[in-house]
């Protein structure tokens, strides 16, 4: 989408003649107030689901489908990466029915590598973006970060938003650096990762949500990893919701991908439970969730052999990247 | 077929040592009674569970005459510090055996596992942990000088929440020195029974508790036994109303937690979600079955159709069914009876003109069941909008300004409980302030906590249960007699 | 003819006329801040102790009594929402006014109670400070009956009194004075209406009082003032479905009242009820000369619990 078409879409849906800043401030700050205790009641009464036998067998596969597996390190190295695009391919080398996980996610300079060890498999490479994880850097250069993800091959490309800029309430300025940045992709996929542990209030989520939404986010993301916290179920819950409701509005769906905290089993089938009674089971495919982790395939891939064989399985037998 | 079916997740019963029949719990001991017996069945399934001792006049008398000895001799001299440790041993034993309660509750009752596991037991454990540090304290409560109790006390108590209702019951009248014979509802007397050998296995002494079941009659039989000191009953306006002429001339003290037709009422920059999530609790938690339950949304006539929307979509999600299902939100109705007078209530309801809405689902074949319902296009005057249903049955109102609200919702002669959803802190203020209502709810429902008070205006019954102001009910103050 | 009237006409045959011809008083209802006769058109005799004619008291009736208690509502709202300073210090400046026509009352007491001057003195003076007393009690009620309740999760947990609303009350067949502010002022302090249907004997300082309450910015209803025969209206104040409380304590030494039957009548709207004092069927007036403590205003109230969460 280019810069005028969002402008124009947001000017239709806000019903006003210009964008401005405060016209969003209008319509972000009309949006449902979130109550803390309440929503948190919820996500932890989801969180009681008791997911059992085949259903669980179902979760660990969807969920294991739905992993971007990630490497965001400094110590990043060609090997590391290769490595972990092996695991992304096969991550069960002794039983092959274990599904491929959805995109491995690297820095742009790692995206030529992942983008070859992939080759093939179907399993997208996403690149993160606009310097990441602060986004404390001039909009050219954070172009520049995209366009080179871009080029590299990056089917998606994590970008981060201004916190800074969101937070002191440059609601414009925000909406232009995800537009521009959407503008870079050309036809990558843009997911927006919010950092909802430096927006601290839900109040302030929901209204990130819906500013990247409103600005042509494919996904909205919770967290870089970087910060604590990073994704809980609750912040999942109002993306979720927001999702949902822009749905209704728009008929368009966007994703969510609540990134980093997420470890085990467990976590992960709380996520699917609630993507199935909030958003709805359309949200449930790789298309339109994903994990940001990368421990929890090995954790999934455990519990998947206790499944299969009934026995409690161990580390020894699950493949570090 | 949905994508993500959760596959049934069953609580083991085993844990549960049913016996085929049941006494009555007298002066420390499990005793036949000289009554008949009836059957005690498990809702969801109508299954067989018990035999249980109907307690003649004679049982009853017995138990207060064991009551009245353990008061006098034991448990009324007993030092507050004494009394207290008893009391968080009961505490402690209700813990350690919270899953065995949790499932017999279930099986009686018909509540979802979640609810007797995550709500009844912990909070019923909770009130004897709570008023056991009060047994000690009882002159810092501030509610006269030389606080004494009653002495026996005469408790009925009904069967949607049958253990935490009794630890409503207990733990209060036991903290402040006074012993109590308590009765069951006779659809729910099993954790009553469990409960029993608690005290046992506390080595309470006999007498301070007792415990007989029994359903009208019974209860009518402790009520007007002419020792009982004080009389503290929940159920049905209309059964309070006969206990407070019954004891009306004599020196009984009373405490009547009766019936309700709450107003949950939602505002237009109300936190919409958190209010849907509100109003569901509000009405479906446990069925329904509940005094204080939202039963009536007063919804903001501009955002109705919206929370009405997003209302029955949240209700397509409910799972209606196997109350021993971990996953199970919504169980079976108690009774037959209750059954009855649901559906005849929401024909009413049809038959008035207001526009039924039921959630999609699939209920069993056997027990008694009833789908979560919302009615909209509902008036004051419709029998849905006034009568206590004590089912998942809402009734939605709407109103267009703050005032007309509070009339709304204080034109009824119930004033148990009442919501408010907003984001406007001063209308929040105002509102409570307004409403005549024992327990006002502002942005959440249904919460409940041994230290919060409980209880209602008006026709919803007097006293209060819970926290400082619940242990006025038992105890007398000032100087002499 | 009483023997009371007898001699009154007997003083009317002396030759003599008295320097002055008395104004005397006529005794009406207070009811919503005005003083009607009763709507039955009758009135009874009140003698003083040693039967001697007095006045005579309107007789009031069940429609009186339902005409206050659609005044005692119409009322309570606006004096429960007053602020507990301003109804604490209306309430004082009725203590103001009892002081300065103390020597009315006196009088009034004693020929009512048939007790000396000074006994009489020593009644009024602790009328007036009980009524103090209970003033005092208005801005500090919810202090010392509410709080916090530290709750186990997130939220903020208030528990308030509140105004049970209209309450009807059988005021104290024998103590006039002292006994009526001792049941009148622990009600309307918080914030409830009254209707009370005084002393049968002795219902002349009741009257006297609602002149002081007329003239000390007690708005209209506040407190409704009905003479009578207890027995014939009691009933009626006690089924009332829009009365909230009674009090009970007036049933002792009342001609023809049974307060269980009245405590029944209750029952139909589950009034609260203050029965009267004494034990088993029994009742007594209460010795009025004991410091009260709070028993009587907590009679007439609610707790109201609050529940909002915390967060951000």
């Amino acid at each position: 989408m280019s810069t005028t078409t969002a402008t124009s879409r947001a000017r239709d849906l806000l019903g006003v003649s210009s964008l401005s800043n405060a016209s969003l401030t209008t319509w972000l700050h009309g949006l449902p107030g979130v109550d803390q205790v309440g929503c948190e009641a919820r996500a932890a009464a989801l969180g009681t689901r008791s997911i059992k036998t085949t259903s669980k067998a179902w979760a660990i596969d969807t969920a294991i489908g739905m992993i971007d597996l990630t490497t965001l390190e400094g110590a990043d190295t060609e090997g590391k990466v290769r490595s972990l695009c092996a695991k992304a391919v096969t991550p069960d080398p002794l039983d092959p029915t274990t599904p491929h996980v959805a995109a491995v996610c690297v820095y742009n300079d790692m995206v030529g590598i992942a983008k070859d060890a992939l080759k093939g498999t179907g399993i997208h490479v996403a690149a993160v973006a606009t310097a990441f994880p602060s986004g404390r850097a001039s909009m050219p250069v954070k172009l520049a970060d995209t366009k080179d993800a871009v080029e590299a091959g990056a089917d998606e490309i994590d970008m981060v938003i201004d916190r800074g800029a969101f937070l002191s309430g440059r609601y414009r300025q925000v909406f232009d650096e995800i537009v521009a940045t959407k503008e870079a992709c050309g036809q990558a996929h843009l997911k927006v990762i919010l950092e909802t542990g430096e927006l601290v209030t839900y109040d302030n989520v929901r209204r990130a949500s819906w500013l990247a939404m409103l600005a042509g986010a494919d996904f909205i993301k919770t967290s870089t990893g970087k910060i604590s916290p990073a994704a809980t179920l609750p912040v999942t819950l109002i993306m979720l919701e927001a999702v949902r409701d822009w749905r209704e509005l728009t008929g368009e769906m966007v994703g969510v991908k609540p990134a980093g905290g997420i470890r085990t089993t467990k976590d992960a089938v709380k996520y699917l439970v609630m993507v199935n009674e909030i958003a709805g089971e359309d949200w449930l495919t790789p298309e339109w969730f994903r994990f940001g982790a990368s421990s929890l395939l090995t954790d999934l891939q455990l519990q998947r052999q206790k499944l299969a064989t009934g026995a409690y399985s161990g580390a020894d037998y699950v493949t570090i990247d | 077929m949905p994508k993500f079916e959760y596959a049934p997740a069953p609580e083991s019963r085993a844990i549960v040592d049913l016996a085929s029949s049941y006494g009555l719990f007298i002066n420390g001991e499990l005793v036949d009674g000289t009554g008949s017996s009836f059957k005690t069945i498990n809702p969801a399934t109508e299954e067989h569970l018990a035999d249980i001792a109907e307690a003649s006049a004679a049982d009853v008398d017995a138990a207060v005459r064991a009551a009245r000895a353990a008061q006098t001799r034991v448990w009324g001299r007993m030092s507050g510090a004494e009394r207290g440790k008893y009391l968080f041993r009961i505490a402690r034993i209700m813990q350690e055996r919270s899953r065995e309660l949790a499932v017999l509750e279930t099986l009686d009752n018909g509540k979802p596992i979640k609810e007797s596991r995550d709500v009844d037991v912990p909070t019923a454990a909770a009130h004897f942990f709570y008023h056991a540090g009060w047994a000690d304290k009882l002159e810092y409560a501030g509610l006269g000088t030389s606080p004494r109790p009653l002495g026996v006390v005469g408790q009925v108590i009904p069967w949607n929440f049958p253990l935490l209702m009794l630890a409503w019951k207990i733990a209060p009248a036991l903290a402040t020195g006074n012993t109590v014979v308590l009765k069951p509802a006779e659809t729910t007397p099993l954790t009553a029974l469990l409960f029993a050998e608690i005290c046992q296995q506390a080595d309470l002494p006999p007498g301070v508790v007792n415990i007989v079941t029994g359903a009208g009659e019974t209860g009518r039989a402790l009520v007007e036994h002419p020792d009982v000191d004080k009389i503290a009953f929940t159920g049905s306006t209309e059964v309070g109303k006969a206990i407070a002429r019954s004891i009306a001339g004599t020196r009984k003290r009373a405490t009547l937690e009766l019936g309700g037709k709450a107003a949950n009422i939602v505002f237009e920059d109300a936190a919409v979600d958190q209010a849907v999530e509100g109003i569901v609790n509000g009405i479906f938690f446990n069925q329904g079955h509940v005094c204080c339950a939202g039963s009536r949304l007063l919804v903001q006539e501009s955002v109705a159709d919206e929370v009405v929307r997003r209302l029955e979509r949240r209700m397509k999600t409910l799972r209606v069914g196997d109350p021993m299902d971990k996953n199970t939100d919504v169980g079976a109705i108690n009774s037959k009876a209750q059954l009855q007078r649901i559906t005849e209530l929401v024909d009413a309801g049809e038959a008035e003109g207001a526009t039924r809405w039921t959630a999609p689902c699939e209920l069993p074949t056997r027990g008694f069941w009833f789908a979560p319902t919302v009615f909209t296009d509902v008036s004051q005057a419709h029998r849905v909008a006034t009568e206590e249903i004590f089912g998942p049955v809402l009734s939605v109102l709407t109103f267009r300004t703050p005032q007309e609200a509070v009339a709304k919702a204080n034109n009824t002669p119930y004033g148990l409980s009442a919501g408010i959803w907003t984001e406007k802190g001063s209308r929040i203020l105002w509102m409570a302030d307004q409403l005549k209502a024992g327990v006002v709810w502002a942005n959440t429902f249904n919460r409940f906590d041994p230290t919060s008070p409980f209880g209602g205006y008006k026709e919803s019954g007097y006293g209060r249960e819970g926290g400082r102001h619940g242990l006025e009910a038992y105890l007398q103050t000032g100087e002499g007699a | 003819m009483s023997p009371a009237k007898t001699k009154k006409a007997a003083k009317a045959t002396t030759p003599s006329a008295p320097k002055r011809i008395d104004v005397r008083k006529t005794y009406k209802l207070y009811v919503g801040g005005a003083f009607p006769r009763s709507e039955s058109g009758r009135s009874y005799e009140v003698r003083d102790a040693k039967g001697a004619f007095l006045a005579n008291a309107a007789m009031g009736s069940r429609k009186d009594v339902r005409d206050a208690v659609v005044k005692a509502r119409g009322a309570q709202a606006g004096w429960a929402g007053a602020t507990a300073y301003n109804r604490g210090q209306v309430l004082y400046r009725v203590g103001e006014v009892l002081e300065g026509r103390r020597e009315q009352f006196v009088a009034e007491v004693a020929a009512s109670e048939g007790v000396t001057r000074t006994r009489a003195n020593a009644l009024v003076d602790q009328a007036i400070d009980r009524w103090i007393w209970y003033a005092g009690w208005s801005d500090k009620v919810a202090q010392v009956l509410g709080n916090l309740n530290p709750v186990a999760g997130p939220y903020f947990d208030i528990s308030a009194p509140e105004p049970t609303g209209v309450v009807g009350v059988l005021a104290p067949q024998g103590s006039s004075l002292l006994g009526l502010v001792s049941v009148i002022a622990p009600a309307i302090v918080t914030g409830n209406t009254v209707v009370v249907l005084t002393s049968e004997e002795r219902p002349l300082p009741a009257i006297s009082l609602g002149e002081v309450l007329a003239t000390s910015d007690v708005p209209g209803g506040v407190v409704n003032l009905i003479s009578g025969r207890t027995a014939e209206m009691a009933p009626w104040l006690a089924s009332h479905r829009d009365v909230n409380a009674v009090d009970l304590t007036g049933a002792a030494d009342a001609t023809d009242v049974d307060w269980a039957d009245l405590e029944v009548k209750a029952a139909d709207n589950l009034k609260r009820v203050l029965r009267p004092a004494g034990s088993g069927s029994d009742a007594v007036e209460p010795d009025w000369a004991e410091q009260p403590d709070l028993s009587r205003v907590r009679a007439y109230l609610e707790t109201k619990t609050v529940w909002h969460p915390k967060g951000q």
